[in-house]
């Protein structure tokens, strides 16, 4: 408990996304969530008792397209962010620890894939497989260039464990290499490797939601992303209708700050130097 | 061995434009679709053409823009043209081509993220150096919260915040744009001032959030610069602290915040491209919106390859100036 | 010259409070070479940080006090102290793996030091100067347009020197300058070291662990043990005739070119440094403690001419 108290970023960030979790869980119970598709509702009316947040102009319950929706963002960004984790973990270590060919190889494909711009890469490959796009498919596409982020910083990771004695005992004490890399470098790696995930899913998150405002996204699925471009398609802002922005940008920076906050949080357990460092 | 770093970033330059032609070109065709006869289709299907006489246009067209060679020539075609900027026509504008529409939302582009990414770059390391530095005002220390929690949001979203606020509120800034509808351009005061008025909410929106980046980031590279052993020397030598500030700290953190730079280069670009559609400002990133809206091909292909190259150039052009302020790189082969 | 007085650093860690060093007090004489030797950890390097009062939170020093020629460092603001440094005592670090400025030419450092002290040289002098101090320690002449990294480790640690004189101090401070070198750049340091400050007329303390260094190099030499200076005495009387238990020890264990035999250690271990024992910190692995050295702290006394001990039973 101490130890939260001087680590206030990992709190912070716990809460907020506590706070998320809370409000779907709840909204659940409260909301019938299949009022979040259109005609569900009347159109274009602020906030009442009947609809707390509001509706929109194709009469979208907006209470429930949060409650619907924000699982489905989180999800798109948790999937991508662990396979991209996942993925790019393996790669990392392999890349790190067998040096040689193999590691120009990967490192070469890193960086390289670093260079270009994500989000437009993603926007080619969304656009050539417009067909009804699924939540799930937004996911893999995601993951497709996640992967690369996770496998720099954990070969940087590996790379410095390396050369520390315990790695070169191991192996003259017989062990094998995806031994040594289980049992010996994992375990320093995870607290690193927890960071990284988070991170990794924040990323996801806000690629996800970049092609969905661009209107790349699963255009039937009431996601954060895809009602901003409802918003920006509707010219909500200049209409004056205020709920229908407000919900999914409130929800959105929760989303952010909180992974933001987590990230800090983990980054100073991952490295004692940082900690309080003012 | 100078030569040889150079030789190498360059072939990596090559590499990437390669790779990014390549992946335009397979990519749309992995669906199966045909580019051009679907949109053809779409574009019938709004006039209400007979169906009979689409599929010769539909063949004629397909034969004008080579589609009806064999995969490979196709490529090879597709390659010559791509290293000769000819990107072809854009569908949904035509007769416009790409080239045309490409080279006028350049300009507001690199304005806009040129100018963003300079200054958030130059006050945020400033800042992050600062905070680190024991002897710094206590003020400055208030900056830190905001700058932190703001950088962790994207681009876009600042944008429509402030938007809301500024521009629709209370009413100071304009909205939408790049300039006044009905304004010319032309190279007068009055027309700079009106871009000027137009760019300072999507400027806003990148520099706020930019700026808490970097300012973190080079905080990080001066604690732990200030822990080195040259740090410790150099104040046992009784330099001043602004020596130590400068040339030894500050000197020393910005090399791996420069590196930080040339790899975000990417996500700048990409933040930036949702400002430019949130904010409707003329540059690449409202017309790829506008493109991916009429499913244009080619002006999405031609514009994300163009972006992709600009990008690459600008990365080879940071690592040729890195040896330069790093003494041990051009010493090191790897 | 220098004479330090009851001097206390205090480390403040999240575990507690830690005593880097326990009112430490000896002189050091005008020309005199002064060692410090011990174990890691026993305070050495605290020590010559504290002096040039460069001691960065947590740590703090508590109290005593540093005289250099009767001035008390400790009373001085900062930018005067600031001076003092480097002209009045110069460090020459350990590790020179990394004392240098990885982005400055070794001109430039030494030029730096100079500037920020008030020397006023035009760009010619400066060269001469440069190319002056360099010779002086062994350095070729194009040396001063190097960057460290291509410097070996023993050109480094001799620029480190160059830079040290450079101002002529009074008090040279070395912290292991050779603690990363093989032993013949060892030797050519050490030389190196022993004749500018013959030419300088200056005081030197060696802080390290290696005995034999310091058999052949100091006049008088100090033992540390857990932040207590516990023995100073001449250093042919420190091995010929130990006055501590634990210097005694100490001794014993040093291997010899004449004798085989086997290796003979100090049992126990370190005791933590915030969690020192009650009475003389050495007690525990003392084979002749008495009940006093589990209740008193001995003080550092002069016990025969010129050789002082911080035990009760000497």
């Amino acid at each position: 408990m101490r130890y939260l108290r001087r680590n206030p970023s990992l709190v912070v960030g716990i809460v907020l996304l506590s706070a998320l979790a809370l409000f779907v869980i709840v909204g659940h119970f409260t909301v019938d969530t299949s009022k979040s598709r259109p005609l569900s509702a009347p159109a274009v009316r602020a906030p009442s008792a009947e609809h707390p947040f509001g509706t929109d102009r194709q009469g979208r319950d907006l209470f429930a397209t949060m409650v619907a929706g924000t699982p489905l963002t989180l999800r798109i960004g948790f999937i991508a962010g662990f396979l991209g984790v996942g993925i790019g973990a393996i790669l990392g270590f392999v890349s790190a620890y067998y040096r040689g060919t193999v590691d120009a190889i990967i490192r070469g494909i890193v960086d390289i894939g670093l260079t270009v711009p994500g989000l437009l890469v993603l926007i080619i490959i969304a656009v050539s497989l417009r067909r009804g796009l699924t939540v799930d498919q937004m996911a893999i596409i995601v993951a497709s260039l996640a992967w690369l982020n996770p496998a720099r910083t954990i070969r940087a990771q590996v790379l410095s464990l390396r050369e520390r004695g315990y790695v070169e005992v191991a192996r003259l004490s017989g062990m094998s290499g995806p031994e040594i890399i289980f049992k010996e470098l994992m375990p320093n790696v995870l607290p690193y490797l927890a960071a990284t995930l988070v991170n990794s899913v924040s990323s996801a998150i806000l690629a996800s939601v970049g092609l969905e405002v661009l209107g790349l996204g699963p255009i039937d699925s009431p996601t954060l992303g895809m009602t901003l471009y409802w918003v920006n398609f509707n010219a909500a802002l200049i209409n004056g209708w205020w709920w229908w922005w407000a919900a999914p940008i409130v929800i959105i920076l929760v989303v952010f700050l909180g992974l933001f906050f987590l990230t800090v949080g983990l980054d100073e357990i991952a490295n004692p130097r940082l900690r309080r460092a003012i | 061995m100078r030569a040889d770093y150079l030789a190498r970033r360059f072939a990596v330059f090559v590499l990437i434009v390669w790779l990014a032609a390549t992946l335009n070109f397979f990519l749309p065709r992995l669906s199966g679709q045909d580019p051009v006869r679907a949109t053809l289709l779409q574009q019938a299907q709004l006039g209400g053409y007979v169906q009979s006489g689409l599929e010769a246009m539909v063949k004629e067209y397909e034969h004008r823009f080579g589609l009806d060679k064999p995969l490979w020539v196709q490529y090879v075609t597709y390659l010559g043209d791509v290293s000769r900027f000819n990107f072809n026509y854009s569908i949904s504008n035509y007769p416009r081509t790409v080239n045309e529409i490409i080279a006028e939302a350049i300009p507001w582009t690199v304005g806009l993220l040129g100018t963003t990414t300079l200054l958030s770059f130059a006050i945020g390391t400033l800042l992050g150096a600062l905070l680190a530095w024991p002897g710094a005002p206590r003020w400055m220390r208030l900056l830190m919260p905001p700058l932190w929690a703001l950088h962790a949001i994207p681009f876009f979203l600042l944008g429509l915040i402030l938007m809301y606020v500024f521009a629709f509120r209370v009413q100071l800034l304009p909205m939408f744009g790049g300039y006044s509808a009905g304004a010319f351009p032309a190279l007068t005061l009055a027309f700079a001032g009106d871009v000027l008025a137009h760019a300072i909410l999507p400027a806003l929106s990148i520099v706020l959030v930019a700026t808490g980046g970097w300012a973190l980031g080079m905080r990080g590279m001066m604690v732990t610069t200030m822990g080195e052993d040259y740090v410790t020397f150099a104040e046992a030598k009784g330099l001043m602290r602004l020596t130590i500030f400068l040339r030894y700290c500050v000197r020393n953190a910005i090399l791996p915040q420069t590196t930080a730079l040339a790899l975000a280069l990417g996500n700048i670009l990409s933040g930036a491209v949702l400002v430019e559609v949130i904010f409707g400002f003329p540059g690449v990133g409202t017309i790829l919106f506008h493109a991916i809206r009429e499913n244009d091909h080619f002006l999405i292909q031609g514009i994300v390859f163009t972006v992709i190259v600009a990008l690459g150039v600008a990365t080879l052009i940071l690592d040729v100036l890195y040896p330069l302020l790093d003494p041990r790189i051009s010493y090191r082969g790897a | 010259m220098l004479s330090v007085r009851d001097l206390v650093v205090h480390y403040d860690t999240p575990l507690g409070r830690v005593k880097a060093a326990d009112r430490i007090s000896f002189s050091l004489r005008a020309g005199e070479r002064l060692g410090f030797a011990g174990e890691s950890g026993s305070g050495k390097s605290t020590m010559a940080l504290a002096i040039l009062r460069m001691i960065k939170p947590p740590g703090r020093i508590e109290a005593g006090e540093v005289r250099l020629d009767g001035q008390n460092l400790m009373t001085l603001n900062d930018e005067d102290m600031r001076r003092v440094r480097l002209a009045g005592i110069a460090l020459i670090p350990q590790g020179s793996m990394n004392a240098l400025n990885p982005v400055m030419r070794v001109k430039e450092q030494i030029i730096d030091a100079l500037r920020d002290h008030g020397v006023r040289l035009s760009g010619r002098e400066r060269d001469v100067r440069v190319r002056e101090l360099l010779q002086s320690v062994g350095l070729r002449a194009d040396v001063a347009d190097m960057f460290p990294h291509e410097l070996s480790g023993g050109m480094k640690q001799r620029a480190c020197i160059a830079i040290g004189i450079s101002l002529r101090p009074r008090v040279i401070i070395a912290d292991e300058p050779t603690s990363a070198l093989d032993v013949v750049v060892q030797k050519q340091v050490m030389e190196t070291l022993a004749r500018v400050q013959e030419n300088l007329g200056a005081s030197v303390i060696l802080v390290g662990h290696d005995m034999g260094l310091m058999a052949q190099f100091v006049d008088r030499l100090g033992i540390m043990y857990a932040g207590k200076l516990i023995e100073v005495s001449p250093v042919r009387e420190i091995f010929t005739r130990p006055l501590h238990p634990y210097t005694r020890m100490l001794i014993a264990s040093l291997p010899s070119l004449e004798e085989k035999g086997t290796f003979r250690g100090i049992p126990g271990l370190l005791p933590l440094l915030r969690d020192l024992p009650p009475g003389c910190a050495f007690h525990p692995r003392c084979p002749h403690t008495v009940d006093r050295c589990r209740t008193e702290v001995p003080t550092l006394r002069e016990v025969r001419p010129d050789g002082s001990a911080a035990c009760h039973l000497v």
